[in-house]
């Protein structure tokens, strides 16, 4: 056990002196404080002279002052700091032979993998509860609102799943850095993954669901349909999906399903608009457990592959 | 007296896709010695030395180091074994001091055991004056010794040390050399030398073993050794017995 406390100790204080995080830390401060206080002059203005909505606090994440919503932002570009953190884990150890030293000591091979994981969940953790603090508090100065109980919750879960998502990239990119020894070549991977999932997957999911389905028009409605389950099915195989969706319901308790307009049944869409009221936050935990659990789901999958991979790999070729 | 064997491996064997690396090793180093390790580069030495400490899987056949199975009970036998691995590497952003803490931490010690240990292990070494200067500024000589210190802080009983003499220049691999025979005799620790420099070897161990091609074509001690050879004469050199099983292979 003190294996992991000391590689976990280690790594977090090399992560905080080192300027890749100082300069991840500030970008992101800058562009979130930016995205906030746009939205809070957004928000105060369309307020003016409206009855108080409920829950504006959270407007401050779900809209767009400058083109994207903070929620937007952190699906975006969120990966590139789980990615940034993670790329080189194993591979400069490698490189610079620090790593068979660090193996004759008496700890146990996952020590490694686990401590350096935990640091960089750690680092992400500290990074998202911090950025949220800050335009929390910006938010509460420009809209001058103080959220309520059921805010605060939504805000905490909201927090819980970026670091899960997060979290996941950070576990690719340790993945990549233990297939690869060369640093350039697993920064490299883990980008294209990067990319294929955010702009790829939601491109060829709807290209795929058109091919499957030639004959949806006018004319054949449940062709229609078909095409647009193909289409989310398909797209839900991106984490950035996965993760779009569960927060945009959990921020929002106006949203009440994940699917589209098209995917919903009439039944559904009448009592939609009987009962327009905002979901308890039960309510929408409900409707997005299922994401919640896949993300997770896909992080520990991700990492189990690298414990393997790593706890397999030959001394010699280390 | 009997000798206490402090290593042991019978029909030790390594293989690499159907390659032998290490082929039916089977030698034993006792207590207080200093063993030197032999043999031409890829002849096994390196791959030998991580199945002591249970950091690769033997084939077959079986190892004991103090009477524990690496590959059983691997945390135990590197618990007890302080390793210099050939061309190691250090954590650039450190200073001496913090790289000792952090191996002294890895072993489990309490810092007040481990500041003392720090503190003898670099004196020892003679870095103290050195030890709040970062790794990356280190020359070769200085990292190679910084290494040693490395071992020292985890007061093992034995030690393996690979090639530790390599890329030093003369007067630096004197004193590299001086410190190990040192450190076998005060603190009285069985040291495994590999290393392909005879000469150093010659002067310091008590027996040798020579290794080729997996094999182990000989050991003994230097006189035993030396009355192999073909003709009788005075003062063989390491260096002669060396060649001669080199040049059978």
């Amino acid at each position: 056990m003190h294996g992991i406390i000391t590689i976990f100790k280690k790594e977090l204080s090399d992560h905080f002196s080192s300027y890749r995080f100082l300069l991840l830390f500030a970008l992101i401060a800058m562009v979130s404080m930016v995205t906030v206080y746009m939205a809070g002059l957004t928000i105060t203005k369309e307020l003016e002279g409206v009855a108080k909505p409920k829950f504006v606090f959270l407007m401050l994440f779900t809209s767009s002052g400058v083109g994207f919503s903070l929620t937007q932002f952190v699906a975006f570009f969120g990966p590139l700091i789980g990615l940034i953190l993670g790329f080189d884990t194993i591979n400069r150890e490698k490189n610079e032979g620090t790593l068979s030293k660090l193996l004759s000591q008496p700890i146990y091979r996952d020590a490694v993998i686990n401590g350096k994981f935990l640091a960089g969940a750690a680092v992400i953790a500290i990074i998202t509860v911090s950025i949220v603090l800050l335009i929390s508090g910006l938010g509460l100065i420009m809209v001058g609102v103080i959220p309520g109980i059921e805010e605060v919750w939504r805000i905490f879960i909201y927090l819980i799943i970026s670091i899960v998502y997060i979290s996941f990239w950070l576990g690719a990119a340790i993945l990549f850095s233990i297939l690869f020894r060369s640093v350039a070549t697993s920064a490299l991977a883990a980008l294209a993954v990067w990319i294929f999932f955010s702009f790829f997957v939601p491109l060829g999911a709807n290209a795929v669901a058109n091919a499957l389905t030639p004959d949806a028009g006018e004319s054949d409605p449940d062709a229609v349909i078909k095409r647009a389950q193909i289409g989310k099915a398909l797209s839900l195989t991106s984490p950035m999906e996965l993760y779009t969706d569960s927060t945009a319901t959990i921020i929002d308790p106006m949203r009440r399903t994940t699917r589209s307009f098209i995917q919903v049944g009439m039944m559904e869409q009448l009592s939609m608009a009987r009962f327009s009221g905002p979901l308890s936050l039960g309510q929408s935990v409900l409707v997005v457990l299922p994401y919640i659990i896949s993300l997770i789901a896909v992080t520990a999958i991700c990492f189990a592959i690298s414990y393997i991979v790593f706890m397999r790999q030959e001394i010699r070729s280390l | 007296m009997e000798q206490k064997p402090i290593i042991e491996t019978v029909e030790l064997t390594k293989k690499y896709n159907g390659q032998a690396a290490v082929d039916n090793l089977s030698f034993t180093v006792h207590e207080g010695e200093i063993f030197g390790f032999l043999g031409p580069n890829g002849a096994g030495k390196t791959t030998t030395l991580l199945m002591l400490m249970g950091l690769t899987e033997p084939s077959s056949g079986k190892a004991r180091v103090l009477g524990v199975d690496p590959s059983r009970e691997p945390i135990r036998v590197k618990g007890m074994i302080g390793y210099l691995p050939e061309n190691m590497g250090f954590y650039r952003d450190l200073n001496a001091w913090q790289t000792l803490r952090y191996i002294a931490e890895l072993n489990g010690l309490l810092p007040g055991v481990a500041d003392e240990r720090i503190e003898s292990a670099l004196r020892m070494v003679g870095l103290i004056k050195e030890a709040e200067k970062k790794v990356g500024a280190y020359s070769r000589g200085m990292r190679q010794r910084l290494g040693i210190a490395e071992v020292l802080v985890k007061e093992p009983r034995v030690a393996f040390l690979d090639e530790p003499t390599l890329g030093l220049d003369p007067d630096t691999t004197n004193r590299m050399i001086g410190l190990i025979e040192r450190l076998c005799k005060e603190k009285n620790m069985t040291v495994l030398l590999s290393s392909h420099f005879l000469h150093q070897v010659q002067k310091i161990c008590h027996r040798v073993g020579i290794m080729i091609s997996g094999q182990m074509v000989a050991q003994g001690h230097m006189k035993e050794l030396a009355e192999e050879m073909p003709e009788t004469k005075d003062g063989y050199s390491l260096e002669e017995i060396y060649m001669k099983y080199f040049r059978e292979e």
